[in-house]
């Protein structure tokens, strides 16, 4: 037994050397998790701010100017142009100068006064239909509130809508974003490691040196896995600290829950890595299986896109993805303070993910290696 | 020179069909499996009132199509659990009082509490509720008095009328799949050649550095080309994405953009002259600014300053406004004319770097 663990802190400490010795793994290993947690922390953004706004007043009124300058001052729309030609606005438009078109026309302030309704046009470049529905919801709330304002002599509405958002009042989509990076770090790292280390074994041939040795197929595995095990949750710690100190992001829930959940996550990693790398014979095969099976885990995980909104199909096949699982632990640990009592099915996917797909895997690397 | 890299490539059959699926693969997933639509919003109802003015405001909420009403919940004890395990988007309070209040004339309230930390649901959601409530609300002011809004916001949609996101992804996807066969593609299999030495052995041949860069490049460039119109085809036909521009305007762009996209990706190879770390490099110069900075996906105007200025150096993002240009606006080099002198820039300056940095190397 004891042999046995020396052995595989042996075969740990050499696959770290092997780590640290090429500088520019050990750079992509430390630098790159923390470069692209700062790319996507900034630019994987949702909100709707400073939408270009292309006016056409043909009223040319102190009411149209007011409602222009609600519009505005509202801090989701800027003004991008105005004319009092159509043909301008169909320009901004098509050469992407303006997402909105205010159009106000003539006679707008004088129906207002006579009390018949007034109309305005919004024309919105659906191109980016987010922006465009997200900007719809904000232009139709500040006609509303600017009509309310302007004659409080109205009727109030019958029924007013008062709108909390728990858990991240600002409705920040970064905050949001950020601790799901860490998901996508730690599954691309642990993958890719472990995938390309153990190619490169075979490519070179020392895998066959390895398993002539006195090692058993069990214990090559696990000293293949710990090294980037461990350095998975460095990263881990790296990523967080960043976003905690750097992006602010609120953390609330339990730390120690947060590691179990990361341990449980990296197995199933690990084990997908060292799937990958019994089924490609190159380094440039397993780089290619890496990218194949982290794409759709990434897109299919709730990262960037709700799982809520997708096809029932692939919403069942999102069930099988640990990272699907791993997100909904992280942003309830960090945004929510959730603790285990709402959060246990996905531990327990997790769980079950992580051993079932190590032990396919290694199963399957020490039957290849018994055949040689 | 060209005809040897295509046996090459036809050796080299994975290769092949990654060059081949992969775009196939991405559009499927990207252009079926995620979209930004927000629909079938979990909702709970938390009614505290039950009058009849209350179930019809539900029955409102439900009939819009955006909410998928779930729990109907029955103390207020129960919002937070069920919020925190993610069970509803959305919980709608109808507090006590709610039917009295409108009967006699007042202004009623009504509480939307949403799950914040997806923010772009969130705001969507509110967005929607707000609406309906509004209309509703408009409803029920109606029985009894006359009353006509003061003003009324009509709102109309350009270029992509239902607003599906699908329609904005697929355009976005013909610069993507082209950014990744270029930089992967190129810099893996130029990278072996690096590795193995053969590369050095092409340098004795009297073939001069342009006619390298060349070679290498017509396969790839044959590849993205066939991968353009199959990502095209495929959107249209597939996902009823509409294609209002011309064709030929399309290919003729896309054919300066994989240029140069082709001259980086060889540049790189040069550079890394190792498989693994081409891909790494290519992944972080190439790969991800295309996906995150060019508009793809994130608009880029609510990205901080300096991230907006770093976007007007990737090539993609005006391409972008090429591809999104044709195929939804249905917009010609008269309005594209600028882009289409940046795409020639990027060719010419792509194909420059991979001839200075193979001149160098190969001596």
């Amino acid at each position: 037994m004891r042999a046995k663990l020396e052995r595989i802190f042996e075969m740990v400490r050499k696959e770290f050397r092997q780590v640290f010795r090429d500088p520019r793994l050990s750079r992509v290993i430390f630098v790159a998790p923390v470069i692209q947690l700062l790319a996507f922390g900034y630019a994987v953004s949702t909100d709707v701010r400073d939408v270009a706004t292309f006016v056409v007043d043909y009223d040319g009124s102190r009411e149209s100017r007011e409602l222009i300058e609600a519009f505005t001052s509202s801090g989701y729309f800027r003004l991008a142009g105005a004319s009092r030609r159509p043909a301008d606005l169909v320009r901004a438009i098509d050469h992407s100068e303006a997402v909105l078109g205010l159009v106000i026309p003539a006679g707008f302030a004088r129906d207002l006064r006579r009390g018949v309704t007034a109309r305005v046009q919004l024309i919105f470049d659906g191109t980016n239909s987010n922006v465009a529905t997200v900007a719809q919801g904000y232009a139709g709330r500040i006609v509303q509130s600017w009509t309310a304002r302007r004659f409080p002599s109205l009727p109030p509405p019958a029924v007013d809508l008062r709108a909390r958002a728990w858990f991240n009042p600002d409705l920040e989509s970064r905050v949001y974003n950020v601790p799901a990076v860490m998901g996508a770090m730690l599954i691309l790292v642990c993958l890719l490691l472990t995938a390309l280390a153990v190619v490169r074994e075979r490519e070179i041939g020392t895998l066959e040196q390895l398993l002539v040795s006195p090692l058993t197929p069990g214990e090559l595995i696990l000293g293949k896995t710990i090294p980037f095990a461990l350095i998975g949750l460095v990263d881990l710690v790296l990523i967080a600290a960043v976003a905690l100190l750097w992006f602010h992001v609120p953390f609330k829930g339990s730390a120690l829950l947060l590691l179990v959940a990361s341990i449980l996550y990296i197995l199933s990693a690990l084990g997908v890595g060292l799937f990958i790398s019994t089924v490609s014979r190159t380094q440039q095969e397993a780089f290619m299986a890496v990218f194949l099976v982290f794409m759709p885990v990434m897109l299919l995980s709730g990262f960037m896109f709700p799982v809520s909104s997708m096809p029932a199909v692939f919403r069942w096949l999102t069930l099988i993805n640990p990272m699907r699982h791993y997100l909904e632990i992280v942003r309830g640990i960090f945004l929510k303070g959730a603790g285990l009592a709402a959060l246990w099915r996905q531990f327990l996917a997790l769980f079950l993910m992580g051993v079932g797909i190590l032990w396919l895997a290694a199963d399957r690397f020490r039957r290849r290696a018994a055949a040689g | 020179m060209a005809r040897k890299e295509v046996i090459q490539l036809r050796r080299d059959p994975r290769s092949l069909v990654l060059a081949f699926a992969l775009p196939i693969f991405l559009l499927i997933l990207f252009g079926y499996a995620i979209s930004w639509d927000v629909r079938n919003i979990r909702t709970a109802i938390l009614d505290e009132d039950r009058s009849a003015a209350s179930r019809e405001l539900v029955d409102a909420l439900r009939a819009s199509g955006y909410f998928s009403l779930g729990d109907f919940l029955v103390r207020s004890g129960d919002i937070e659990p069920l919020m925190e395990r993610g069970g509803a988007h959305l919980v709608v309070v109808i507090p006590p009082g709610f039917s009295r209040d409108l009967g006699a004339g007042r202004t009623a309230t009504l509480q939307a509490i949403v799950d914040g930390s997806d923010a772009n649901t969130a705001t969507i959601a509110l967005g929607y509720s707000d609406a309906v409530v509004r209309t509703w609300s408009s409803q029920v002011a109606l029985r009894g008095r006359s009353f006509v809004p003061l003003v009324s916001a009509e709102s109309r949609v350009w270029f992509n009328e239902e607003l599906a996101s699908r329609n904005m992804i697929v355009p976005g996807l013909v610069a993507v799949i082209m950014m990744i066969i270029a930089a992967m593609l190129t810099s893996l299999t130029i990278a072996r050649e690096w590795e193995r030495g053969t590369m050095e052995q092409l340098a004795a041949t009297p073939v001069s550095r342009v006619e390298v860069v060349l070679g290498k490049l017509l396969p790839y460039l044959g590849i993205g080309l066939i991968d353009v119109v199959a990502t095209c085809c495929l959107g249209v036909v597939l996902f009823g994405v509409p294609f209002r521009g011309s064709a030929a305007l399309l290919m003729f762009l896309s054919f300066f953009f994989m240029t140069g996209a082709l001259g980086l990706g060889l540049f790189i190879s040069a550079v890394a002259k190792s498989q693994v770390l081409a891909t790494q490099l290519a992944m972080v110069a190439t790969y991800l600014p295309t996906l995150l900075l060019s508009g793809f996906m994130f608009s880029i105007e609510s990205m901080p300053s300096v991230l907006r200025a770093i976007s007007y150096l990737i090539p993609a993002r005006y391409f972008l406004v090429v591809t999104r240009g044709i195929f939804l606006k249905g917009v010609g080099l008269e309005v594209l004319w600028t882009q289409g002198l940046l795409m020639l820039a990027f060719a010419v300056s792509g194909l420059g770097l991979a001839v200075a940095k193979f001149r160098k190397e190969l001596g």
